[in-house]
């Protein structure tokens, strides 16, 4: 069943659903990206809880006129229309307001929402909205999909795909570097707007999928996924992507092998999973690295410490230096050096004294060596053997004095 | 003897003075963000009843070594003292204006409940805040000349208003140090000027006051003694001995011709 | 006001009022501290959180369920502070990490498990069911003094009014150190003070009010109250004390008008059934801050206030 899953055997419908979440998947992970980027995360929340109001005043519109409420395509215009209202009304609260952008987010995403709910319990007591099932947009619900839906979301996903591929390159620059963005000649706010209106599309094609309440996951979980593992934006852009990809691909296609497991939360799940990963063990960035690093920094700082105690011929006191000296075979349990201890010391006290030098002299090739001085690097690695050499010739007291 | 444990602690023995003598003392301070060593290894000591400043080019770990001094952030090894006690034993002779620009100015409080926060310790969770705790905060507006603005929001101050305010809250302490990070940045003459007036009745008055100082050219002028970082300490003493060319090349480097010519100018 | 008010919209509408209140007092101070959205992602939490606590317990039984709560938040916020320290990652986004995914966790959980028996589903945790928790025992304002009357007040109404007072107590009683800590960190900590300590529990207070106001009125009046009646007070003064009094004011008036407009306005506009009364007092907040942006005296802050000369 799983496998079935996997490899798109479970009909036609499924299929497309997956292909659909995985187009948006990677749409959602790269539009992400640009708002991770500029630090604007959360407005993605605002705008997806933003578009309930619209679905609701959708579909009294559409029953008013004689039609069908359920109409995907009119609820999804509804939706846009007002997520795009609350887009505006976040940006007017901080430019207008003393409010800051997170306090007008919350605000808006609650008030809009809470109009929607009201919205979804006017139509509840209509007759034609009984069976309206607009509920379903909260958490998306691919179960017992028309195929015409299956066909929108498929062809929705590919779309808002092909234009984030479009926009990307001026997109990535603003997001990077908004003062060089300037100096190219890139309009920054209708950029912006563009990077918003993705992801009011993203929003939109994801409601029936993922639902308003998770789809800000798909915009979030990846582009933070995708930064652990690179530093560049291109690698990063196209990271999100992926990851996003593969969560909307894995979420989709699992949950079609039963009926009790909603699409949505399946897809955060996966996205999760992928990050949860990254967090743990990305070389650069993860927990492990970082926790590592921070020890070794810990011990070449307190090695380095002791070795220069014990170059001036004095004990070294600290319980944690004393045990680091000892397990590097540098002093006896007692404290008292070994040879090669007394050999490292005398080497870190040279090296001081040629950093002590270094910054005596003048000139841009010693400065620059000496903006590298951070206490732990040993200068000899720097220079070549001959400058080493000079420069040792101009000290003009040996290495290793006791004061 | 206080001074042993001390040692024992930094792992680092050297032939430094007893920190119990000293206001404030810090041995083998190094301090990391995740990578190399911001500040690495610095030993200091300002002694009561003398003016420092701590000078060093941009990135040089001044505004670092202050907060690590102060336990704000995390140090990777050393110790400090105060009067020859751990920090957390000496809060009450300790006080500590943060940069400005630190602030969200738009906070909802006005200039004299911003003093009465100096008060803090005095007054506790629950205590009144009676007529003398208010007329403590007002004298030291009055001391740095903000006395009328006692009611106002502090939003509409200008940098240089602000600035006094923080000084008048860290005067409320009451403290025997008064550590401040960049207090002239972005501050007008006038307010300088009331600053550095202020500081020099602390010292004289036996407090000890320690600044991250920027302006090479006002060293002399404000300050007693002076210790110079970059990443490690370079020099450290009275300003006629340790605020030297040599060290001063050590510290900025290339940019010393600019910063020999504006101390010769101050 | 006929004879039915005190047995059908009395209790409601205080229990709305009591959890928009205690919402939004440490609400004031989440905005100050650019922590708005942490309102946001504990009333997501919920969910997961009596999702599991049903399935631990095997009941629908009040106190488990906010035990469950409770700690889905602190989770949450252990969560959120540990990706955003550890990866070093900006707080919006951890935000939208932890809370996605643990509401996703809840629904799938809720999906999977047998709770059709029960009433438990994703609606009523949104919604809440303050249009139902009446007093039908009251007969009218004479029961407020009849024993046997008070003795079926709802449940809600109690579990509210005590944690209102206990959170109002909590703020009187570290209103000094919570406010130093809010505005000057830094400062704070140099006074001994246990800056994260106070942080910690704010978020704590918050999660207590969103649990409580959730059993009684659903997730979104809590979201809505967290951040729009301190939002909109925000914008009418420049002091602390003043603020927070403006901000129990704008609750206390969504919560009753919203209730009101729910109930009856509806009705006034010819239809025969009332609307979610929960979302209608979120619409109310919402409207009250429009006002606000567009009328508050202290709406452009500092900056546009002008600065005295120096």
């Amino acid at each position: 069943m799983l496998l079935d899953a996997l490899t798109l055997s479970l009909g036609y419908n499924a299929t497309l659903v997956a292909v659909g979440a995985t187009l948006l998947g990677i749409a959602a992970g790269v539009t992400g990206t640009f708002l991770y980027l500029r630090k604007r995360a959360l407005l993605s929340d605002a705008i997806s809880h933003a578009t309930l109001p619209g679905v609701g005043l959708a579909f009294l519109v559409m029953v008013a006129f004689g039609g069908d409420g359920r109409a995907l395509p009119g609820l999804l215009v509804g939706s846009a229309l007002s997520a795009a209202l609350g887009l505006i009304l976040v940006q007017a609260l901080t430019r207008h307001t003393r409010l800051s952008e997170d306090a007008a987010i919350g605000a808006v995403l609650s008030v809009f929402f809470g109009a929607g709910i009201v919205l979804l319990t006017v139509i509840q007591t209509l007759p034609s909205g009984r069976q309206a099932g607009l509920d379903t947009l909260l958490l998306g619900s691919t179960a017992g999909m028309l195929r015409g839906d299956a066909l929108l979301i498929a062809a929705g996903g590919a779309l808002v795909l092909a234009l984030v591929l479009l926009l990307r390159r001026p997109l990535l620059m603003v997001a990077f570097d908004p003062d060089y963005a300037l100096t190219r000649g890139l309009n920054l706010h209708r950029l912006d707007l563009a990077a918003m209106g993705l992801v009011l599309a993203v929003t939109v094609v994801g409601l029936k999928v993922v639902g308003l309440i998770l789809i800000v996951a798909l915009l979030i979980i990846p582009p933070v996924t995708a930064r652990f593992w690179s530093d560049r934006a291109g690698t990063v852009v196209a990271l999100a992507g992926v990851f996003g990809g593969v969560a909307g691909y894995v979420g989709a296609a699992l949950s079609a092998t039963a009926p009790a497991l909603p699409t949505g939360p399946l897809i955060v799940l996966a996205a999760f999973a992928l990050f949860v990963v990254s967090l743990a063990v990305s070389p650069s960035r993860g927990l492990l690295a970082a926790l590592l690093a921070a020890r070794a920094t810990r011990a070449r700082v307190h090695l380095r410490q002791g070795l220069v105690t014990l170059g001036q011929g004095l004990p070294v006191h600290e319980g944690y230096t004393r045990r680091l000296l000892t397990r590097a075979g540098l002093t006896r349990p007692d404290g008292v050096p070994t040879e090669a201890g007394r050999a490292a010391a005398a080497a870190a006290l040279r090296d001081e004294a040629r950093w002590r030098l270094l910054r005596r002299e003048t000139g841009t090739e010693a400065e620059a060596l000496v903006a590298r001085d951070d206490g732990l690097t040993d200068l000899a690695g720097l220079l070549t053997p001959d400058q080493l050499r000079a420069l040792d010739a101009r000290m003009a007291r040996p290495a290793g004095v006791t004061p | 003897m206080a001074s042993l444990d001390l040692i024992a602690e930094d792992g680092v023995t050297r032939p430094a003075t007893d920190p119990a003598g000293q206001a404030l003392a810090l041995r083998g301070m190094t301090v990391s963000y995740g990578g190399a060593p911001a500040v690495f290894s610095v030993d200091a000591d300002m002694p009561p009843g003398t003016m420092t400043a701590i000078i060093g080019p941009n990135g040089a770990g001044k505004s670092t070594l202050l907060k690590a001094a102060l336990g704000l952030i995390p140090r990777v090894s050393g110790v400090v003292t105060v009067f020859g006690r751990p920090i957390p034993e000496a809060r009450d002779r300790i006080a500590y204006v943060p940069q400005r620009a630190s602030i969200d100015w738009d906070f909802p409080t006005r200039v004299i409940d911003v003093v009465m926060m100096g008060l803090y310790r005095e007054l506790g969770l629950l205590g009144r805040v009676r007529a003398r705790h208010r007329d403590a905060a007002l004298d030291c507006l009055r001391q740095v000349g903000m006395e009328d603005f006692a009611p106002r929001q502090i939003g509409q101050l200008s940098g240089g208003q602000q600035q006094r305010v923080f000084l008048a809250r860290a005067l409320a302490q009451k403290a025997d140090i008064v550590l401040l990070d960049e207090p002239f940045a972005g501050v007008d003459a006038a307010t300088e000027a009331a600053i550095v007036a202020v500081l020099k009745g602390l010292r004289d008055a036996g407090r000890t006051v320690v600044a991250v100082h920027h302006d090479l050219s006002t060293v002399a002028d404000y300050f007693d003694r002076v210790l110079i970082l970059n990443r490690r300490k370079l020099a450290e003493g009275p300003v006629a001995e340790a605020f030297t060319e040599a060290a001063l090349s050590a510290a900025y480097g290339g940019r010393l011709a600019t910063a020999a010519r504006d101390r010769n100018a101050g | 006001m006929g004879a039915e008010f005190v047995p059908l919209s009395l209790t409601p509408i205080l229990i709305g009022t009591f959890a928009a209140i205690a919402c939004a007092l440490p609400g004031n101070f989440l905005i100050l501290r650019r922590q708005a959205l942490i309102g946001d992602a504990i009333s997501h939490v919920v969910l997961p959180g009596i999702v599991v606590a049903f399935l631990v317990t095997g009941t629908v039984a009040a106190l488990p369920m906010m035990l469950g709560a409770g700690a889905a938040a602190l989770v949450a916020v252990a969560g959120i502070e540990a990706v955003r320290r550890l990866g070093r990652i900006e707080p919006g986004a951890a935000m939208g990490v932890v809370f996605t995914a643990m509401f996703a966790g809840g629904v799938l959980l809720l999906e999977r498990s047998d709770t059709s028996s029960v009433h438990l589903d994703v609606e009523h945790a949104l919604m809440g069911n303050l249009e139902s928790l009446i007093w039908l025992d009251a007969t009218g304002w004479g029961s407020l003094l009849d024993p046997a009357a008070l003795a079926y007040l709802p449940p809600e109404l109690g579990r509210i009014a005590v944690t209102l007072a206990v959170i109002v107590v909590l703020l009187a009683v570290f209103w000094r150190p919570l406010a130093l800590a809010t505005f000057d960190e830094g400062f704070a900590r140099t006074l001994g003070l246990p800056v994260s300590l106070i942080g910690l529990g704010l978020v704590a207070v918050a999660a207590l009010a969103a649990v409580a106001a959730f059993d009684a009125v659903g997730s979104i009046i809590v979201i809505a109250m967290f951040i729009c009646p301190p939002a909109a007070a925000r914008l009418m003064t420049d002091r602390l004390g003043v603020q927070v009094a403006w901000s129990v004011v704008f609750a206390t008036l969504s919560a009753v008008l919203g209730y009101v407009l729910a109930g009856y306005g509806p009705l006034w506009l010819g239809m025969q059934d009332a609307v979610s009364a929960a979302g209608m007092i979120a619409a109310v907040s919402g409207l009250i801050l429009a006002v606000a942006a567009v009328a508050g005296p202290r709406r452009h802050g500092a900056a546009g206030a002008g600065r005295a000369q120096s």
